[in-house]
């Protein structure tokens, strides 16, 4: 079949435009010598060097660290185990329990937040980076498991078997068989979670205390009240960080299609 | 004894997780729902549906009629862009449409109020592209970009966009290429194939994507609060100002339950047509 290849690259030309500039705006005026983001005046790295004494964006950035590493961890364990549980046991429940995980994915974000604030409130559990941790674990787990699953599916039952025959403990072949085949999964569910954490910006809104201010939260309030330029430049840093993330894992599966020779 | 430590130790930690965290805390916005706010932000443990009564009021009637006007159109919107986009992608080789599909990623790893305020800065009335468009003579007065439904709907469109686009990508680029080829040499001409080869094939994904667009859509307050100039409220805003701004939390739950159900019956519909939950992720 005959494509216009000049509309299909138009098109593609128009769309990553659309998806790139507000962010490449956002690099170009962390050089820039005026105050006002509106017309590039001159390069210079001071917003850089304000960047490290403005210590309420750098603490909103700590905390968004700490809140995403800690969360994904425990929902990269929580997750795993469970999806490995889900499979192999069959208890009373577990139809009810596979549908609920479901409800974080498809209900929109906010009634989830609301709905963690009232039960915090009920429960008398000051907001703050507890629970604002928690929340981000509630909403992680899920996607931890859909990715484990996947993982799970594709694995051959004869593995655990041949490990039992031999005369493993099901502790040991999941330890030593289970875990270590599973691996891409878990990795690719734990990268989301990571990601979904950093990027939340609706559940972190209603579930952080005022000893927890995120990035995100700290942004949504600066709009309101003026954005100083040393916050384009901390948006540059990440992104540098980010992008050299994505490169590595580029160049690794790219040498694998070719390998493949898909 | 061992196995049995071993059940508990792999099924707990998921069965405390999801009555907890899920199932709970939406059982108790269902509750106070029904319940009575008193004028101090408290609540009152009756049983009344006045919270109910209240959301048939012409005011919210309005923002939930304008909440859904918004979502749909950015949905449609989304599927304009995207269907294009995939096609385009899907005719390059296997190298060339991994490297672009990761691209699209890419904005998206950063954060969505990052993004929001990118455009504040391009789409403002002192902005980037007024300023492009002043300088250039294509315009006298600076276009009204932001603080309207306009801007809103960049901002949703932007942020919503991936979840359509990947849906549709996985199932565009799972096509057989030879039921493209049989189109074609039957004589079908392109409009033809994509009508009666394609959009069929792509339907269950286009499902998938345009719900995964326009849930969120009804609930992402701060796209509008940035966006949109506090003038204009979707459903999002509306359920945030009664639990921080007003305070009444049980008219703030019956709005978030109305806004499950709608999300409910769509996901039922879904489900109907032979959709699968496992496909949302």
């Amino acid at each position: 079949m005959k494509n216009n290849k000049v509309l299909d690259n138009i098109w593609l030309t128009l769309v990553f435009i659309f998806l790139f500039l507000p962010i490449a705006i956002l690099i170009i005026f962390s050089f820039n010598k005026s105050r006002l983001n509106i017309m590039f005046t001159g390069f210079t790295l001071d917003w850089y060097k304000e960047l490290f004494n403005n210590s309420v964006l750098l603490e909103a950035l700590i905390n968004t660290l700490i809140v995403a590493v800690i969360s994904t961890v425990i929902s990269t364990v929580i997750g795993t185990i469970s999806a490995y549980g889900l499979k192999k046991y069959d208890f009373k429940g577990k139809k009810l329990i596979n549908e609920l995980l479901y409800i974080p994915i498809v209900i929109p974000e906010i009634v989830l937040g609301i709905s963690l604030l009232c039960i915090y409130s009920f429960m008398k559990l000051e907001l703050g980076m507890f629970s604002l941790i928690l929340s981000h674990i509630a909403f992680s787990i899920p996607f931890v498991i859909i990715n484990v699953n996947s993982a799970i599916e594709s694995m051959s039952a004869n593995l655990e078997e041949a490990a039992a025959d031999l005369g493993a403990s099901k502790f040991k072949t999941f330890f030593h068989v289970v875990l270590p085949s599973l691996m891409p999964g878990i990795v690719s569910g734990a990268g989301l979670a990571f990601t979904l954490s950093l990027d939340d910006v609706v559940i972190s809104y209603f579930t952080a205390g005022p000893d927890s201010n995120t990035l995100p939260l700290q942004i949504f309030s600066m709009i309101k009240s003026g954005v100083t330029p040393d916050v384009n430049a901390l948006i540059t840093v990440l992104l540098l960080m980010i992008f050299t993330g994505i490169f590595i894992y580029m160049s690794i599966s790219l040498r694998r299609i070719k390998r493949e020779g898909v | 004894m061992k196995d049995k430590l071993h059940k508990w130790l792999f099924t707990l930690p998921v069965t405390i997780y999801s009555i907890l965290l899920i199932l709970l805390p939406l059982v108790y916005i269902f509750i106070i729902s029904f319940f009575k706010s008193d004028s101090y932000g408290g609540m009152i443990t009756t049983f009344t549906l006045s919270n109910y009564i209240q959301l048939f009021d012409m005011v919210y009637m309005r923002i939930f009629m304008q909440s859904i006007i918004i979502a749909l159109v950015v949905t449609f919107i989304c599927i304009l862009i995207a269907y294009p986009f995939v096609l385009a992608i899907t005719h390059k080789n296997a190298r060339i449409q991994k490297i672009l599909i990761t691209l699209v990623m890419v904005p998206f790893l950063t954060n969505s109020l990052i993004r929001m305020y990118g455009f504040v800065v391009l789409l403002r009335k002192s902005g980037v592209v007024n300023t492009f468009l002043l300088g250039l003579g294509l315009t006298n007065n600076p276009l009204k970009l932001m603080y309207n439904n306009l801007g809103i709907i960049i901002g949703m469109v932007y942020t919503l966009l991936p979840f359509m686009i990947l849906p549709l990508y996985s199932s565009v680029s799972s096509i057989n290429k030879s039921l493209l080829e049989a189109a074609c040499d039957l004589g079908a001409n392109k409009r033809k194939t994509f009508f009666r080869v394609i959009l069929p094939f792509t339907k269950p994904a286009l499902f998938n994507g345009s719900l995964m667009v326009f849930t969120p859509a009804l609930g992402y307050f701060f796209i509008v609060d940035v966006l949109g100039g506090g003038k204009i409220m979707i459903l999002g805003n509306l359920i945030k100002n009664q639990f921080l701004t007003a305070r009444n939390w049980p008219f703030g739950a019956s709005i978030s339950v109305f806004l499950l159900l709608i999300t409910f019956i769509i996901i039922g519909i879904y489900r109907k047509t032979g959709g699968k939950l496992e496909d949302l992720g």
